[in-house]
């Protein structure tokens, strides 16, 4: 942990403390919020879905489009915390299959079939913490060590099966996966995510946990000093994301009723797409559980549009592409253009607050963070 | 920024090291280790079945099949060590080798302009990621997650359902693919003249030494005048380019081309330039090691059934490698470090 100071950090006036996210009134923060600005794409896009495409507006599409973003959603709840943290995890579609494949094979040794869930959910657990071990146990930088471990889970769940397939599992347990809550349109997976969901957004937003999470994000080192438990935070956020995307595999395994060693191929693209494109920032710190969950469901709601308008998977690889891509640049672009606006007006701002704006010239203090997040923590002065 | 200029007083040249301090050097060097790795792959593979090695298409699978991996681990090494990532060429691969496949198709022009073409749109492709990087500052890894998608797409949707197939590639390209100068197949050799190139800039340019500068520390460049933007685009704008040779490579090499050329390849190059000793930071590591990385990955790959292992496991060898490389460095950087301040405080 070296801070550097730079020389022209040393200004001559002390400037007086102040929030820039405290002095608007509350109903201007909520209104002008990442999150809010999501959900109303997501709104905007619904609406004009159904009344421009075909069969968008009947509830069947919504079904099938919850169905098809589930295990994205489940994931990225714990991911979203893990982002924060200034770290990732790009093991976790490895994991799915993982899990898939182990609950196949149990099962299909006679294991009962809660047990086989059970066991498959201890390996996710198991996923999670290695990665966690070599993350804060041994010190290495979290995108390295989970390409490995896509790798290498991935690995062991084809290794596992070889090409072959596990398909025959009780028809009640598919017929729960891929069936609605009673006589509603809303899928019974839904049930177990919105406890999840509340969950996790209480644990991020109402905890001192949740806080500490985006201590570490903010500023490592400054956490550690005021007495959180960076390491154990970290370990516990890698085993939870290994433990959900096990639950992930189990309800794929179900729906498609077959357990395969390249299940989930490339979702972990899809859920890291998902986090960022909800307002999440790659740099930690920053980033709101409702925002993730409406940027699921938008790329989710896209993508069911477009495959209703006759469009192909491309056009959708395109459009969810094109949507990371313009969110980031464009918070980026904001963050500028706000900070030139306030160098002009006020004379200061403090960075480091809700927004990613860049330092300004004038007080940056750049933190260097050896083990900081994806190798890529570098806030620079213009 | 104000910044006081220091004064640099420059220090006479050391004197040339000697042939004891040069071998020794030669033997702490990290790519040694990787070498060795590779080297022992090899003989145990080739005592167990002498053909792995000794017969005309082992010896030459072992040079053709690591060679499109090299070029592309030799272009990730260099976005690496300027402290970013390209997560899309496996995307610009197969966008381009489906766009040299088209030319074929479509247009009559000659092997090597189309060639040239290849490569230039590769280098666009690559500076599309560049700009995004240097210019909005936003992290690679977000920016090339998202330009894997929307490359990916527009080949798909350009190519649709239909593929090119080999009866559609000129027959000079084809048997260039396959063809052997000196014993060492075509294809092996560019991979070695990128190598070569490569390892030549960014070890002994001032170009390449400040790529070094800037991973190793982004805010120490920028306050010592180094160009960052420039540096940023010129390292995606070749791992662009290299990508785009890679692709015309796969065509001479297959002939066929369907959506799914390149898909997840971007792993595997991150993986050997990891596991050639290229830190994820950025600012160490060398192109010689990201590609004997790709050497090493490929032949335990190939080596996997002699060994009488299922090539299922082959993906769980490689990141169990990729692990076991990063720690193995984590361990002799924390050696390396106590042993400096062991001897600061003996000063």
């Amino acid at each position: 942990m070296t801070s550097l100071i730079h020389p022209s950090d040393t200004s001559t006036q002390p400037r007086a403390r102040s929030y820039r996210d405290h002095q608007r009134p509350l109903w201007q923060r909520i209104l002008f919020s990442r999150d809010l600005a999501v959900w109303v794409a997501l709104v905007v896009v619904y609406l004009y879905a159904s009344a421009t495409v075909p069969f968008f507006d009947r509830p069947i599409t919504i079904t099938y489009l919850l169905l098809d973003v589930a295990p994205i959603l489940l994931i990225a709840l714990p991911m979203t915390l893990v982002i924060i943290t200034g770290e990732i995890d790009l093991s976790v579609a490895s994991t799915v299959a993982l899990a898939s494949v182990s609950f196949g094979v149990l099962y299909d040794k006679g294991t009962p079939i809660v047990l086989a869930a059970v066991a498959a959910l201890l390996v996710g657990i198991v996923c999670g913490a290695f990665n966690g071990f070599l993350v804060t146990v041994v010190g290495l930088p979290s995108l390295a060590v989970t390409i490995g471990t896509l790798a290498l889970y991935r690995g062991i769940a084809v290794g596992l099966l070889g090409t072959t397939a596990i398909t025959d599992f009780p028809d009640g347990w598919t017929d729960w996966a891929r069936g609605r809550i009673g006589e509603s349109d809303i899928p019974s997976i839904m049930i177990p995510f919105a406890v999840l969901a509340i969950v996790f957004i209480v644990l991020l937003h109402f905890t001192a946990f949740g806080r500490g999470v985006y201590a570490i994000g903010l500023n490592e080192g400054a956490a550690r000093f005021s007495g959180i438990r960076v390491e154990r935070t970290k370990l516990v956020l890698f085993m939870l994301t290994g433990v959900v995307s096990a639950l992930a595999g189990i309800y794929y395994t179900l729906r498609y009723g077959s357990a395969r060693g390249d299940n989930a191929n490339g979702m972990e693209l899809q859920v890291i797409a998902a986090v960022l494109l909800g307002g999440v920032s790659i740099f930690g710190g920053r980033g709101a559980l409702p925002g993730v969950i409406a940027g699921v469901l938008l790329i989710g709601a896209i993508g069911s549009a477009l495959r209703l308008a006759d469009q192909t998977a491309d056009v959708i690889n395109i459009v969810t592409g094109l949507l990371l891509v313009v969110s980031v640049v464009g918070s980026s672009v904001l963050g500028w253009v706000s900070s030139k606006r306030r160098s002009r007006g006020a004379p200061d701002a403090p960075s480091g607050t809700t927004q990613s704006t860049p330092p300004q010239p004038h007080n940056n203090t750049t933190l260097t963070d050896p083990d900081g997040p994806v190798g890529e923590r570098e806030r620079e002065d213009r | 920024m104000s910044t006081a200029t220091p004064t640099v007083t420059t220090p006479a040249p050391p004197p040339p090291p000697s042939t004891g301090a040069r071998v020794r050097k030669l033997l702490q060097a990290r790519e040694t280790g990787i070498v060795l790795a590779f080297l022992v792959v090899l003989a145990v593979t080739t005592a167990i079945n002498p053909s792995f090695l000794f017969s005309k298409d082992g010896w030459r699978d072992l040079f053709l099949t690591p060679s499109i991996l090299v070029v592309l681990a030799v272009g990730q090494a260099i976005v690496i060590i300027t402290r970013n990532v390209d997560l899309s060429v496996g995307s610009i691969l197969g966008l381009v080798a489906y766009a040299t496949g088209r030319l074929f198709v479509d247009t009559g022009l000659p092997i090597l302009v189309v060639l040239l073409l290849g490569i230039l749109f590769g280098v666009a492709l690559g500076l599309i990621n560049g700009a995004l990087v240097a210019f909005a500052k936003v992290p690679a890894l977000v920016i090339t997650l998202g330009t894997l998608y929307v490359y990916r797409g527009v080949m798909m949707s350009w190519a649709g359902s239909d593929r090119i197939n080999a009866s559609d590639i000129p027959s000079g390209l084809l048997s260039f693919g396959t063809s052997s100068i000196l014993w060492i197949p075509s294809l092996a050799w560019i991979s070695f003249v990128v190598l070569a190139i490569g390892a030549y800039l960014m070890g002994r340019t001032r170009g390449g030494r400040e790529m070094y500068a800037i991973g190793s520390d982004p805010d120490a460049a920028t306050l010592y005048g180094l160009q960052k933007t420039k540096r940023t685009l010129l390292a995606f704008a070749a791992s662009g380019g290299l990508a785009g040779l890679a692709g015309v490579m796969y065509v001479a090499r297959y002939g066929t081309i369907s959506s799914g050329a390149g898909l997840g390849i971007e792993f595997e190059a991150v993986g050997a330039a990891v596991i050639g000793g290229v830190a994820i930071f950025g600012g160490s590591g060398t192109v010689l090691g990201a590609a004997v990385g790709a050497y090493l990955l490929m032949t335990i790959n190939r080596g996997l059934p002699i060994l009488g292992i299922q090539d299922f496991w082959q993906r769980a060898v490689v990141g169990l490698l990729i692990i076991v490389a990063i720690v193995l460095d984590k361990v002799l950087k924390d050696r390396q470090h106590k042993k400096l301040l062991a001897e600061r405080d003996a000063a």
